[in-house]
Protein backbone atom coordinates (compact mmCIF):
# COMPACT_ATOMS: atom_id res chain seq x y z
CA UNK A 1 0.00 0.00 0.00
CA UNK A 2 1.35 3.38 -0.83
CA UNK A 3 1.80 5.15 2.42
CA UNK A 4 -0.44 7.98 3.45
CA UNK A 5 1.53 8.89 6.48
CA UNK A 6 -1.03 11.29 7.85
CA UNK A 7 -3.51 8.48 8.33
CA UNK A 8 -3.59 7.57 11.97
CA UNK A 9 -6.75 5.92 13.24
CA UNK A 10 -7.27 5.55 16.94
CA UNK A 11 -7.45 1.79 17.01
CA UNK A 12 -5.55 -0.80 15.08
CA UNK A 13 -4.25 1.78 12.68
CA UNK A 14 -1.12 1.53 10.61
CA UNK A 15 0.91 3.44 13.09
CA UNK A 16 1.29 2.13 16.63
CA UNK A 17 -0.88 4.06 19.01
CA UNK A 18 -0.36 3.85 22.70
CA UNK A 19 -2.62 4.12 25.72
CA UNK A 20 -0.08 5.64 27.99
CA UNK A 21 -2.58 6.33 30.71
CA UNK A 22 -3.15 2.62 31.23
CA UNK A 23 0.54 1.93 31.38
CA UNK A 24 1.61 4.77 33.60
CA UNK A 25 3.80 5.96 30.78
CA UNK A 26 6.11 3.03 31.29
CA UNK A 27 5.60 1.07 28.11
CA UNK A 28 5.25 2.94 24.85
CA UNK A 29 4.26 -0.20 22.96
CA UNK A 30 0.97 -0.75 24.72
CA UNK A 31 -2.48 -0.56 23.24
CA UNK A 32 -4.27 2.61 23.73
CA UNK A 33 -7.52 4.26 23.29
CA UNK A 34 -9.54 2.39 25.87
CA UNK A 35 -10.38 5.52 27.86
CA UNK A 36 -11.60 7.25 24.74
CA UNK A 37 -13.80 4.31 23.93
CA UNK A 38 -15.28 4.26 27.38
CA UNK A 39 -17.19 7.51 26.82
CA UNK A 40 -19.13 7.05 23.61
CA UNK A 41 -22.14 9.04 24.78
CA UNK A 42 -20.42 12.15 26.00
CA UNK A 43 -21.28 15.34 24.21
CA UNK A 44 -18.82 18.10 23.23
CA UNK A 45 -19.87 20.18 26.20
CA UNK A 46 -18.36 17.56 28.44
CA UNK A 47 -14.94 18.72 27.28
CA UNK A 48 -15.36 21.64 29.66
CA UNK A 49 -16.42 19.77 32.74
CA UNK A 50 -14.70 16.40 32.37
CA UNK A 51 -11.14 15.26 32.62
CA UNK A 52 -9.14 15.92 29.46
CA UNK A 53 -8.87 13.18 26.87
CA UNK A 54 -6.03 13.78 24.45
CA UNK A 55 -4.87 12.63 21.05
CA UNK A 56 -1.17 13.34 20.75
CA UNK A 57 0.42 13.32 17.31
CA UNK A 58 4.15 13.15 16.77
CA UNK A 59 6.42 13.84 19.73
CA UNK A 60 5.73 11.11 22.24
CA UNK A 61 7.25 13.05 25.13
CA UNK A 62 4.10 15.17 25.44
CA UNK A 63 1.96 12.06 25.70
CA UNK A 64 4.25 10.53 28.30
CA UNK A 65 4.02 13.64 30.46
CA UNK A 66 0.23 13.70 30.25
CA UNK A 67 0.00 10.01 31.03
CA UNK A 68 2.31 10.43 34.00
CA UNK A 69 -0.25 12.92 35.35
CA UNK A 70 -3.14 10.54 34.89
CA UNK A 71 -4.62 11.86 31.66
CA UNK A 72 -6.11 9.55 29.05
CA UNK A 73 -3.86 9.84 26.02
CA UNK A 74 -4.00 8.31 22.58
CA UNK A 75 -0.58 8.65 21.04
CA UNK A 76 -0.20 8.49 17.27
CA UNK A 77 3.23 7.77 15.86
CA UNK A 78 3.88 10.26 13.10
CA UNK A 79 6.83 12.06 11.64
CA UNK A 80 7.21 14.49 8.76
CA UNK A 81 7.93 12.71 5.46
CA UNK A 82 11.58 11.61 5.32
CA UNK A 83 12.00 13.50 8.58
CA UNK A 84 12.07 16.68 6.45
CA UNK A 85 15.42 15.73 4.91
CA UNK A 86 15.29 17.90 1.78
CA UNK A 87 17.66 15.76 -0.25
CA UNK A 88 15.69 12.60 0.47
CA UNK A 89 12.40 14.39 -0.20
CA UNK A 90 13.73 15.53 -3.57
CA UNK A 91 14.80 11.98 -4.46
CA UNK A 92 11.49 10.55 -3.30
CA UNK A 93 9.57 12.97 -5.50
CA UNK A 94 11.69 11.93 -8.50
CA UNK A 95 11.14 8.26 -7.65
CA UNK A 96 7.38 8.50 -7.53
CA UNK A 97 6.58 9.23 -3.89
CA UNK B 1 9.86 11.51 -13.98
CA UNK B 2 6.77 9.75 -15.26
CA UNK B 3 8.90 7.26 -17.21
CA UNK B 4 10.93 6.53 -14.09
CA UNK B 5 7.82 6.04 -12.00
CA UNK B 6 6.41 3.63 -14.58
CA UNK B 7 9.67 1.71 -14.72
CA UNK B 8 9.75 1.32 -10.95
CA UNK B 9 6.10 0.28 -10.87
CA UNK B 10 6.71 -2.37 -13.54
CA UNK B 11 9.86 -3.64 -11.85
CA UNK B 12 8.22 -3.80 -8.43
CA UNK B 13 5.21 -5.62 -9.84
CA UNK B 14 7.56 -8.22 -11.31
CA UNK B 15 9.36 -8.61 -7.98
CA UNK B 16 6.05 -9.10 -6.22
CA UNK B 17 4.92 -11.56 -8.85
CA UNK B 18 8.05 -13.63 -8.26
CA UNK B 19 7.80 -13.47 -4.46
CA UNK B 20 4.14 -14.47 -4.45
CA UNK B 21 4.60 -17.16 -7.09
CA UNK B 22 7.37 -18.87 -5.14
CA UNK B 23 6.89 -22.59 -4.58
CA UNK B 24 9.36 -23.52 -1.83
CA UNK B 25 9.78 -27.22 -1.09
CA UNK B 26 11.98 -28.73 1.62
CA UNK B 27 13.69 -31.46 -0.38
CA UNK B 28 16.77 -32.69 1.45
CA UNK B 29 19.40 -32.35 4.14
CA UNK B 30 22.98 -32.63 2.91
CA UNK B 31 26.45 -31.67 4.18
CA UNK B 32 27.32 -28.03 3.54
CA UNK B 33 30.39 -28.94 1.47
CA UNK B 34 28.07 -30.78 -0.94
CA UNK B 35 25.45 -28.02 -1.00
CA UNK B 36 27.72 -25.03 -1.41
CA UNK B 37 30.46 -25.09 -4.00
CA UNK B 38 33.47 -23.25 -2.70
CA UNK B 39 32.83 -23.89 0.97
CA UNK B 40 36.29 -25.30 1.69
CA UNK B 41 38.34 -25.80 4.83
CA UNK B 42 38.93 -22.75 7.02
CA UNK B 43 36.09 -20.85 5.38
CA UNK B 44 33.36 -19.78 7.81
CA UNK B 45 30.06 -18.32 6.66
CA UNK B 46 28.32 -16.05 9.15
CA UNK B 47 25.11 -14.07 9.56
CA UNK B 48 24.73 -10.54 8.33
CA UNK B 49 26.80 -8.32 6.07
CA UNK B 50 30.59 -8.85 5.79
CA UNK B 51 32.59 -8.46 8.99
CA UNK B 52 36.14 -9.04 10.16
CA UNK B 53 37.20 -10.87 13.33
CA UNK B 54 38.27 -7.56 14.87
CA UNK B 55 34.77 -6.09 14.57
CA UNK B 56 32.78 -9.19 15.58
CA UNK B 57 30.66 -9.05 18.73
CA UNK B 58 31.19 -11.47 21.65
CA UNK B 59 28.73 -14.22 20.71
CA UNK B 60 29.86 -14.16 17.07
CA UNK B 61 33.46 -14.66 18.22
CA UNK B 62 32.32 -17.38 20.58
CA UNK B 63 30.60 -19.22 17.77
CA UNK B 64 33.61 -18.84 15.46
CA UNK B 65 35.86 -20.34 18.13
CA UNK B 66 33.47 -23.20 18.73
CA UNK B 67 32.90 -24.06 15.09
CA UNK B 68 36.66 -23.98 14.41
CA UNK B 69 37.16 -26.60 17.12
CA UNK B 70 34.17 -28.59 15.79
CA UNK B 71 35.67 -28.65 12.28
CA UNK B 72 39.09 -29.63 13.62
CA UNK B 73 40.68 -26.34 12.58
CA UNK B 74 41.82 -25.55 16.14
CA UNK B 75 42.93 -27.55 19.17
CA UNK B 76 40.71 -25.67 21.61
CA UNK B 77 38.79 -22.41 21.95
CA UNK B 78 41.86 -20.36 22.89
CA UNK B 79 43.77 -21.74 19.93
CA UNK B 80 40.84 -20.91 17.69
CA UNK B 81 40.81 -17.30 18.90
CA UNK B 82 44.53 -16.94 18.23
CA UNK B 83 44.17 -18.40 14.76
CA UNK B 84 41.13 -16.26 13.96
CA UNK B 85 43.01 -13.12 14.97
CA UNK B 86 45.97 -14.23 12.86
CA UNK B 87 43.77 -14.52 9.77
CA UNK B 88 43.66 -18.32 9.57
CA UNK B 89 39.95 -18.31 8.72
CA UNK B 90 38.09 -16.69 5.86
CA UNK B 91 34.83 -15.02 6.91
CA UNK B 92 32.02 -14.46 4.43
CA UNK B 93 28.27 -13.84 4.70
CA UNK B 94 25.87 -16.75 4.26
CA UNK B 95 23.92 -14.58 1.84
CA UNK B 96 26.83 -14.70 -0.63
CA UNK B 97 26.34 -18.48 -0.90
CA UNK B 98 22.55 -18.86 -1.22
CA UNK B 99 22.43 -19.57 2.51
CA UNK B 100 21.13 -18.09 5.73
CA UNK B 101 21.84 -18.85 9.38
CA UNK B 102 20.10 -17.82 12.60
CA UNK B 103 21.82 -15.46 15.07
CA UNK B 104 25.59 -16.04 14.66
CA UNK B 105 24.73 -18.11 11.60
CA UNK B 106 27.79 -20.35 11.49
CA UNK B 107 27.94 -22.45 8.31
CA UNK B 108 30.96 -24.67 7.73
CA UNK B 109 31.70 -27.66 5.48
CA UNK B 110 30.65 -30.58 7.66
CA UNK B 111 27.40 -29.17 9.01
CA UNK B 112 24.17 -30.59 7.59
CA UNK B 113 22.06 -28.06 5.70
CA UNK B 114 18.34 -27.99 5.03
CA UNK B 115 17.78 -27.66 1.29
CA UNK B 116 14.76 -25.68 0.10
CA UNK B 117 14.08 -25.62 -3.61
CA UNK B 118 11.93 -22.89 -5.11
CA UNK B 119 10.31 -24.98 -7.83
CA UNK B 120 8.75 -21.99 -9.54
CA UNK B 121 12.14 -20.48 -10.32
CA UNK B 122 14.57 -23.43 -9.93
CA UNK B 123 16.73 -21.81 -7.27
CA UNK B 124 17.79 -23.33 -3.97
CA UNK B 125 18.57 -21.96 -0.52
CA UNK B 126 20.18 -23.50 2.54
CA UNK B 127 20.13 -23.25 6.32
CA UNK B 128 21.56 -25.26 9.20
CA UNK B 129 19.29 -27.35 11.45
CA UNK B 130 17.86 -25.63 14.54
CA UNK B 131 19.78 -26.69 17.66
CA UNK B 132 17.06 -25.94 20.23
CA UNK B 133 16.99 -23.25 22.90
CA UNK B 134 19.43 -22.11 25.58
CA UNK B 135 23.16 -22.67 25.29
CA UNK B 136 23.57 -23.29 21.56
CA UNK B 137 26.08 -22.17 18.95
CA UNK B 138 23.77 -19.77 17.20
CA UNK B 139 23.67 -17.73 20.42
CA UNK B 140 27.44 -17.96 20.90
CA UNK B 141 27.56 -21.16 22.96
CA UNK B 142 30.67 -23.24 22.34
CA UNK B 143 31.30 -25.75 25.13
CA UNK B 144 31.49 -29.56 24.88
CA UNK B 145 27.72 -29.95 25.19
CA UNK B 146 27.16 -27.57 22.28
CA UNK B 147 29.74 -29.30 20.08
CA UNK B 148 28.38 -32.75 20.96
CA UNK B 149 24.91 -31.66 19.84
CA UNK B 150 26.33 -30.37 16.56
CA UNK B 151 28.04 -33.72 16.04
CA UNK B 152 24.75 -35.55 16.62
CA UNK B 153 22.99 -33.27 14.14
CA UNK B 154 25.75 -34.04 11.62
CA UNK B 155 25.91 -37.78 12.20
CA UNK B 156 22.32 -38.74 13.09
CA UNK B 157 19.53 -36.21 12.59
CA UNK B 158 20.82 -34.66 9.38
CA UNK B 159 21.15 -37.96 7.50
CA UNK B 160 17.83 -39.20 8.94
CA UNK B 161 16.01 -36.08 7.74
CA UNK B 162 17.66 -36.37 4.34
CA UNK B 163 16.49 -39.96 3.92
CA UNK B 164 12.96 -39.15 5.03
CA UNK B 165 12.63 -36.08 2.81
CA UNK B 166 13.83 -37.97 -0.23
CA UNK B 167 11.45 -40.80 0.54
CA UNK B 168 8.41 -38.47 0.58
CA UNK B 169 9.60 -36.43 -2.38
CA UNK B 170 9.93 -33.26 -0.36
CA UNK B 171 7.48 -31.24 1.71
CA UNK B 172 5.72 -28.24 0.18
CA UNK B 173 6.18 -25.31 2.53
CA UNK B 174 3.77 -22.71 1.20
CA UNK B 175 0.62 -24.55 2.33
CA UNK B 176 2.27 -25.60 5.56
CA UNK B 177 3.08 -21.99 6.46
CA UNK B 178 -0.43 -20.91 5.43
CA UNK B 179 -1.82 -23.36 7.93
CA UNK B 180 0.67 -22.36 10.59
CA UNK B 181 -0.47 -18.75 10.33
CA UNK B 182 -4.00 -19.86 11.15
CA UNK B 183 -2.66 -21.75 14.18
CA UNK B 184 -0.85 -18.85 15.83
CA UNK B 185 2.65 -18.96 14.31
CA UNK B 186 4.45 -15.97 12.82
CA UNK B 187 7.45 -18.13 11.85
CA UNK B 188 10.14 -16.22 13.71
CA UNK B 189 9.67 -16.38 17.47
CA UNK B 190 6.67 -18.74 17.34
CA UNK B 191 7.01 -21.91 15.30
CA UNK B 192 5.18 -24.36 17.52
CA UNK B 193 2.41 -25.10 15.02
CA UNK B 194 4.61 -25.47 11.96
CA UNK B 195 7.15 -27.56 13.86
CA UNK B 196 4.32 -29.93 14.79
CA UNK B 197 2.86 -29.95 11.30
CA UNK B 198 6.26 -30.71 9.81
CA UNK B 199 6.89 -33.52 12.28
CA UNK B 200 3.46 -34.96 11.54
CA UNK B 201 4.38 -35.21 7.87
CA UNK B 202 7.91 -36.42 8.44
CA UNK B 203 7.45 -38.94 11.24
CA UNK B 204 6.20 -41.88 9.14
CA UNK B 205 9.00 -41.43 6.63
CA UNK B 206 11.55 -41.07 9.42
CA UNK B 207 10.31 -44.39 10.78
CA UNK B 208 10.29 -46.14 7.38
CA UNK B 209 13.86 -45.03 6.61
CA UNK B 210 15.36 -45.38 10.11
CA UNK B 211 18.46 -47.48 10.64
CA UNK B 212 17.58 -48.28 14.26
CA UNK B 213 14.78 -47.50 16.66
CA UNK B 214 17.02 -45.82 19.23
CA UNK B 215 18.18 -43.16 16.78
CA UNK B 216 14.64 -42.82 15.44
CA UNK B 217 13.35 -42.14 18.94
CA UNK B 218 16.10 -39.59 19.52
CA UNK B 219 15.23 -37.81 16.27
CA UNK B 220 11.50 -37.71 17.04
CA UNK B 221 12.20 -36.55 20.57
CA UNK B 222 14.58 -33.79 19.43
CA UNK B 223 12.15 -32.36 16.90
CA UNK B 224 9.13 -32.82 19.13
CA UNK B 225 10.71 -30.96 22.04
CA UNK B 226 11.93 -28.02 19.97
CA UNK B 227 9.17 -25.47 19.35
CA UNK B 228 11.56 -23.50 17.15
CA UNK B 229 12.57 -26.42 14.94
CA UNK B 230 10.74 -24.95 11.97
CA UNK B 231 12.47 -21.56 12.19
CA UNK B 232 15.47 -22.67 10.15
CA UNK B 233 13.18 -24.25 7.56
CA UNK B 234 11.26 -20.97 7.33
CA UNK B 235 14.53 -19.10 6.90
CA UNK B 236 15.71 -21.25 4.00
CA UNK B 237 12.22 -20.88 2.55
CA UNK B 238 12.38 -17.08 2.87
CA UNK B 239 15.78 -17.02 1.20
CA UNK B 240 14.56 -19.20 -1.66
CA UNK B 241 11.55 -16.94 -2.18
CA UNK B 242 13.33 -13.59 -1.97
CA UNK B 243 16.32 -14.64 -4.08
CA UNK B 244 13.99 -15.12 -7.03
CA UNK B 245 13.24 -11.39 -6.86
CA UNK B 246 16.88 -10.27 -6.92
CA UNK B 247 18.52 -8.18 -9.59
CA UNK B 248 15.48 -6.60 -11.24
CA UNK B 249 16.50 -3.28 -12.79
CA UNK B 250 14.48 -0.40 -11.42
CA UNK B 251 13.09 -2.39 -8.48
CA UNK B 252 12.98 -0.73 -5.06
CA UNK B 253 11.93 -3.86 -3.15
CA UNK B 254 14.12 -5.24 -0.34
CA UNK B 255 15.44 -8.76 -1.01
CA UNK B 256 17.34 -9.33 2.24
CA UNK B 257 17.61 -7.92 5.77
CA UNK B 258 20.36 -9.31 7.94
CA UNK B 259 22.48 -8.55 10.99
CA UNK B 260 25.91 -9.64 12.20
CA UNK B 261 25.63 -8.32 15.75
CA UNK B 262 27.56 -5.18 14.79
CA UNK B 263 25.85 -3.96 11.64
CA UNK B 264 22.44 -4.31 10.03
CA UNK B 265 22.50 -4.76 6.26
CA UNK B 266 19.96 -4.84 3.46
CA UNK B 267 19.91 -5.83 -0.18
CA UNK B 268 17.60 -4.12 -2.67
CA UNK B 269 16.58 -5.84 -5.88
CA UNK B 270 17.47 -2.91 -8.14
CA UNK B 271 20.94 -2.49 -6.67
CA UNK B 272 21.92 -6.16 -6.85
CA UNK B 273 24.23 -7.63 -4.24
CA UNK B 274 25.43 -4.34 -2.77
CA UNK B 275 25.07 -4.14 1.01
CA UNK B 276 23.66 -1.04 2.65
CA UNK B 277 24.58 -1.07 6.32
CA UNK B 278 24.05 0.83 9.55
CA UNK B 279 24.91 0.16 13.19
CA UNK B 280 22.63 -2.53 14.51
CA UNK B 281 20.06 -1.68 17.19
CA UNK B 282 19.38 -3.25 20.58
CA UNK B 283 16.24 -5.40 20.88
CA UNK B 284 13.55 -4.35 23.36
CA UNK B 285 12.45 -7.51 25.02
CA UNK B 286 12.01 -9.84 27.93
CA UNK B 287 14.81 -11.72 29.60
CA UNK B 288 15.15 -15.17 31.05
CA UNK B 289 15.47 -15.33 34.87
CA UNK B 290 18.82 -14.04 36.02
CA UNK B 291 19.50 -11.85 32.99
CA UNK B 292 18.86 -8.20 32.16
CA UNK B 293 19.37 -5.88 29.21
CA UNK B 294 22.89 -5.26 30.50
CA UNK B 295 23.69 -8.82 29.43
CA UNK B 296 22.23 -8.45 25.94
CA UNK B 297 24.07 -8.36 22.66
CA UNK B 298 22.74 -6.09 19.90
CA UNK B 299 20.56 -7.53 17.16
CA UNK B 300 22.00 -10.44 15.17
CA UNK B 301 21.18 -13.09 12.57
CA UNK B 302 20.00 -13.79 9.02
CA UNK B 303 16.57 -14.67 10.42
CA UNK B 304 15.11 -11.34 9.33
CA UNK B 305 14.76 -13.03 5.96
CA UNK B 306 11.37 -14.20 7.26
CA UNK B 307 10.27 -10.58 7.76
CA UNK B 308 11.58 -9.87 4.25
CA UNK B 309 8.89 -12.20 2.88
CA UNK B 310 6.13 -10.96 5.19
CA UNK B 311 6.41 -13.24 8.22
CA UNK B 312 7.84 -12.73 11.73
CA UNK B 313 7.12 -9.23 13.01
CA UNK B 314 5.17 -8.49 9.83
CA UNK B 315 2.76 -11.35 10.63
CA UNK B 316 2.46 -10.54 14.34
CA UNK B 317 -1.33 -10.34 14.02
CA UNK B 318 -1.37 -14.08 13.40
CA UNK B 319 0.47 -14.78 16.63
CA UNK B 320 -0.93 -12.77 19.54
CA UNK B 321 0.64 -15.23 21.95
CA UNK B 322 4.11 -14.20 20.84
CA UNK B 323 3.63 -10.50 21.53
CA UNK B 324 4.06 -10.96 25.25
CA UNK B 325 6.96 -13.38 24.79
CA UNK B 326 8.94 -10.80 22.85
CA UNK B 327 7.94 -7.95 25.16
CA UNK B 328 5.81 -6.25 22.52
CA UNK B 329 2.97 -5.35 24.86
CA UNK B 330 -0.48 -6.89 25.26
CA UNK B 331 -1.75 -9.50 22.82
CA UNK B 332 -4.39 -7.05 21.64
CA UNK B 333 -1.60 -5.03 20.03
CA UNK B 334 -0.60 -7.83 17.65
CA UNK B 335 -2.61 -6.43 14.75
CA UNK B 336 -1.08 -2.99 15.15
CA UNK B 337 2.37 -4.32 14.29
CA UNK B 338 1.10 -5.98 11.12
CA UNK B 339 -0.97 -2.99 10.04
CA UNK B 340 2.04 -0.75 10.57
CA UNK B 341 4.09 -2.93 8.22
CA UNK B 342 1.37 -2.55 5.59
CA UNK B 343 2.48 1.08 5.36
CA UNK B 344 5.89 0.13 3.99
CA UNK B 345 5.03 -2.83 1.77
CA UNK B 346 3.52 -3.13 -1.67
CA UNK B 347 1.11 -6.06 -1.45
CA UNK B 348 -0.65 -8.56 0.75
CA UNK B 349 0.11 -12.23 0.21
CA UNK B 350 -3.12 -13.88 -0.98
CA UNK B 351 -2.05 -17.32 0.26
CA UNK B 352 -0.53 -16.47 3.61
CA UNK B 353 -3.50 -14.89 5.38
CA UNK B 354 -4.34 -13.93 8.95
CA UNK B 355 -7.74 -14.93 10.36
CA UNK B 356 -7.90 -12.13 12.94
CA UNK B 357 -7.51 -9.55 10.15
CA UNK B 358 -10.46 -11.02 8.24
CA UNK B 359 -7.96 -13.09 6.25
CA UNK B 360 -5.92 -10.17 5.01
CA UNK B 361 -2.61 -11.39 3.61
CA UNK B 362 0.71 -10.77 5.31
CA UNK B 363 2.37 -7.51 4.20
CA UNK B 364 4.89 -8.37 1.50
CA UNK B 365 7.50 -6.54 -0.52
CA UNK B 366 9.24 -3.87 1.56
CA UNK B 367 9.70 -0.76 -0.59
CA UNK B 368 12.65 1.37 0.50
CA UNK B 369 10.80 4.48 -0.73
CA UNK B 370 7.95 3.88 1.70
CA UNK B 371 10.33 3.21 4.60
CA UNK B 372 12.22 6.45 4.00
CA UNK B 373 9.09 8.50 3.37
CA UNK B 374 7.16 7.32 6.44
CA UNK B 375 10.05 6.79 8.80
CA UNK B 376 8.45 3.48 9.74
CA UNK B 377 11.19 0.90 10.20
CA UNK B 378 10.59 -2.80 9.59
CA UNK B 379 9.73 -4.61 12.83
CA UNK B 380 11.68 -7.79 13.49
CA UNK B 381 11.02 -10.40 16.15
CA UNK B 382 14.24 -11.84 17.46
CA UNK B 383 16.08 -13.88 20.04
CA UNK B 384 18.59 -12.10 22.27
CA UNK B 385 22.09 -13.48 22.81
CA UNK B 386 24.35 -12.79 25.78
CA UNK B 387 26.99 -10.25 24.87
CA UNK B 388 29.82 -12.50 26.08
CA UNK B 389 31.05 -15.54 24.14
CA UNK B 390 29.93 -18.96 25.28
CA UNK B 391 26.81 -18.09 27.29
CA UNK B 392 23.91 -18.45 24.85
CA UNK B 393 20.36 -17.08 24.66
CA UNK B 394 19.17 -14.74 27.39
CA UNK B 395 15.84 -13.51 26.06
CA UNK B 396 13.64 -12.56 23.12
CA UNK B 397 12.44 -9.24 21.82
CA UNK B 398 11.44 -6.87 19.07
CA UNK B 399 13.88 -4.72 17.17
CA UNK B 400 13.58 -2.13 14.44
CA UNK B 401 15.73 -2.06 11.35
CA UNK B 402 17.85 1.12 11.39
CA UNK B 403 16.41 3.71 9.00
CA UNK B 404 19.76 5.00 7.84
CA UNK B 405 20.57 1.91 5.76
CA UNK B 406 17.30 2.42 3.87
CA UNK B 407 18.21 6.08 3.31
CA UNK B 408 21.62 5.10 1.97
CA UNK B 409 19.98 2.50 -0.24
CA UNK B 410 17.52 5.08 -1.55
CA UNK B 411 20.34 7.38 -2.65
CA UNK B 412 22.12 4.49 -4.39
CA UNK B 413 18.88 3.34 -5.99
CA UNK B 414 18.22 6.87 -7.25
CA UNK B 415 21.69 6.84 -8.83
CA UNK B 416 20.84 3.66 -10.72
CA UNK B 417 17.72 5.45 -11.99
CA UNK B 418 19.74 8.48 -13.05
CA UNK B 419 18.02 10.93 -10.72
CA UNK B 420 20.48 11.34 -7.84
Amino acid sequence: MAADNTYAPLEGGPNPAHNLADQGGQHPEQNLGQHLDQHPDQKPASLLNAAPRVINVGLELFALDLAANGAAVQHVQWAPPAHSNTRLLDLLSKLGC
Amino acid sequence: VLAIVRKIATANAEALRRMLAGDPVLIDVIPAHEAIAGLKAHRILHAGPPISWERMCGPMRGAVMGIAVFEGWADDLADAAVKAAAGAYIFEPNHHYDAVGPMTGMTTPSQPLLVVENRAFANRAYCTINEGLGKVMRFGGNDAEVLARLAWLRDCLGPALGRALKEVGGIALKPLVARGLTMGDEMHQRNVACSGLLLRQLAPALARTANDTKTLAQCLDFIGQNDQFFLNVAMAMGKAISDAARGIEGCSIVTAMSRNGTEFGIHVSGTGNRWFTAPVEMPRGLYFPGYTEKDANPDMGDSAIVETVGLGGFAMAAAPAVVGFVGGGPASQAATFTRSMMEITTANNPVWTIPSLDYAGVPTGIDIRFVVETGIAPTINTGIAHREPGVGQVGAGVVNAPLSCFETALVAFAETMGVA
